[in-house]
């Protein structure tokens, strides 16, 4: 494509079916912790 | 559409990212231009409006590219519902033990009121800790994974306690056969020989509070002397870095007011020797020390400073890692966790000094989130469900908004504080949010590119 570059590979409408295994990590995103903000972290599976 | 996709520019690369799956596409000014009109379905539209702006044929190839992505699904994708893995009930993941609610410094900004949450200086008792872990093993269902977090106040001043629930949990992963991981966030200043062997031999992992300039750190977390700690501190850190090799470690600040040039003190950090790295903004209500919209312009100008600086030294091969703009673009959490967020008050509590469990760390000392105590497990059936179903999709403000899988809702404990209701997230956080994410993923596009190129950018 000459207007656009997709960079990445989404997983997220797969993962309505797939998801839910509850192995990551809890993700505090308050100042005062390690601000794991869901957005920064990666599936466990 | 248009709320199922967001643009953004910075400098000069158009980002568009398609909500629903998560696409994130590098585009042109034509293509951003059209996506203000662009539906799906209004071609013609399209071409009538920005006829005089681009030329005909562009813009038809442009068009071309939009519906293969649609056809791909990586434009408005439809919209998310809860999905059938979300489970009604959460499992309990991760605590929090309070081992001491007491601390040795007065940071200006500290919420916990010098560690003591508002109550009475107090340290958590081996027994105590022991019966977090018995609750945490029985409520973690089939979960191999548990977590525990020392935190205080100053966990270091209480060693007798993180040592027995440390010895405690290595027993229990023999017998249950979980794995735990444990981490503990420290000031620094007690750090010494003995307890940095000790840690390493233990596996534990360290998140260590430092504000980057030593001028600001100084300021900001002296002692109960009124002292600065900087240099007492950053010695200790660099001391147990060196010691597990640069690894398992997190080094964290908070910029305040009165550093919004914070950009400064994440490379003071990096200058300082450390790569690990996040610093964030303080939350603070009526403070001089806390931030209110018209704080934000000059708060988004930093993140685009800062943004700059990351990918500048990233491309001298000097980088560093920086929380927040990590972000794994194609394997990011599932549905389920996104709208999960934090988990806190149904897959995370904190336990406090005596006991007692809440929803998260602070929570603690707000009475009427007192959930239970460790021996006889969370008691309140409702505030455990109330926030179990404050996910994103049932706010008000989050579910239109773009960040919403990424952000996923925000903190409750500030939401709680500003508005007195989980469910209204705390604007400033939200703005602030927004950008450091646009941020992210500007840094993940730019270095997707020029992997895929195989050169920098200029
Ligand atoms: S409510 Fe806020 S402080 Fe508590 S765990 Fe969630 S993000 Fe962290
Ligand atoms: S940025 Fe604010 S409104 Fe958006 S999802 Fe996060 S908490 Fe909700």
């Amino acid at each position: 494509m000459k207007h656009i570059i997709t960079v990445n590979k989404p997983t997220m409408q797969k993962s309505l079916k797939t998801g839910g295994c509850g192995e990551c990590q809890a993700s505090c995103q308050s100042a005062c912790k390690t601000s794991c903000t869901v957005g920064n972290q990666v599936c466990e599976k | 559409m248009k709320d199922r996709i967001h643009k953004f520019r910075q400098g000069d690369t158009y980002i568009l990212l398609d909500i629903n799956s998560g696409a994130v596409h590098v585009i042109d000014r034509m293509i951003y231009d059209m996506m203000d009109i662009f539906q799906g379905d209004n071609d013609e539209e399209v071409t009538a409006a920005l006829r005089s702006d681009y030329r005909e044929k562009d813009l038809q190839e442009a068009l071309g590219e939009l519906h293969s992505l649609m056809d791909a699904g990586q434009l408005f994708a439809p919209d998310i519902d809860v999905p059938p893995t979300f489970r009604q009930e959460g499992l309990v993941k991760s605590l929090c033990l309070m081992v001491a609610q007491d601390c040795n410094l007065r940071c200006r900004y500290c919420f916990g009121d010098a560690g003591s949450y508002g109550g009475e200086r107090a340290v958590m008792s081996p027994e105590v800790g022991r019966a977090a872990v018995d609750y945490l093993i029985s409520r973690c269902g089939q979960r191999k994974h548990c977590e525990i977090d020392f935190f205080g106040g100053e966990p270091l001043m209480n060693m007798r306690t993180v040592k027995a629930v440390t010895e405690y949990v290595r027993q229990k992963e023999k017998e249950t056969g979980k794995s735990f991981k444990l981490t503990l966030t420290t000031n620094g200043v007690l750090l010494d020989d003995p307890t940095i062997l000790w840690l390493n031999e233990n596996r534990i992992s360290v998140v260590l509070s430092v504000d980057g300039r030593k001028e600001v750190h100084d300021r900001m977390r002296p002692d109960a002397g009124g002292n600065g700690t900087y240099d007492r501190v950053i010695r200790n850190f660099r001391k147990l870095v060196d010691s597990r090799d640069g690894k398992n470690y997190y080094m964290r600040g908070t910029y305040t007011k009165e550093n919004l040039d914070f950009t400064e003190d994440v490379l003071a950090m990096k200058d300082a020797g450390f790569d690990i790295l996040s610093v964030e903004p303080v939350v603070l209500k009526d403070n001089p020390l806390g931030f209110t919209e018209e704080d934000l312009p000059r708060i988004y100008a930093e993140y685009d400073r800062l943004t700059e600086a990351y990918l500048r030294r990233h491309r001298e091969g000097r980088g560093f890692f920086f929380f927040h703009f990590n972000m794994d673009l194609s394997n990011g959490p599932c549905v389920a966790k996104r709208l999960a967020g934090c988990g806190a008050g149904h897959e995370y509590y904190a336990v406090a000094e005596n006991g007692d469990l809440y929803p998260c760390h602070q929570f603690v000392g707000r009475k009427k989130y007192k959930l239970g105590n460790v021996y006889d497990g969370v008691q309140d059936t409702e505030l455990p469900r109330y926030f179990r179903e404050s996910h994103v999709l049932n706010k008000e403000t989050c579910k239109d908004c773009w960040a919403r899988f990424f952000c996923s809702g925000g903190c409750h404990a500030n939401a709680d504080l500003f508005h007195g209701d989980i469910r209204k997230p705390y604007e400033v956080g939200c703005e602030i949010q927004k950008k450091r994410l646009e941020c992210a993923i500007l840094v993940q596009a730019l270095l997707a590119l020029e992997s895929m190129e195989g050169q920098p950018e200029t």
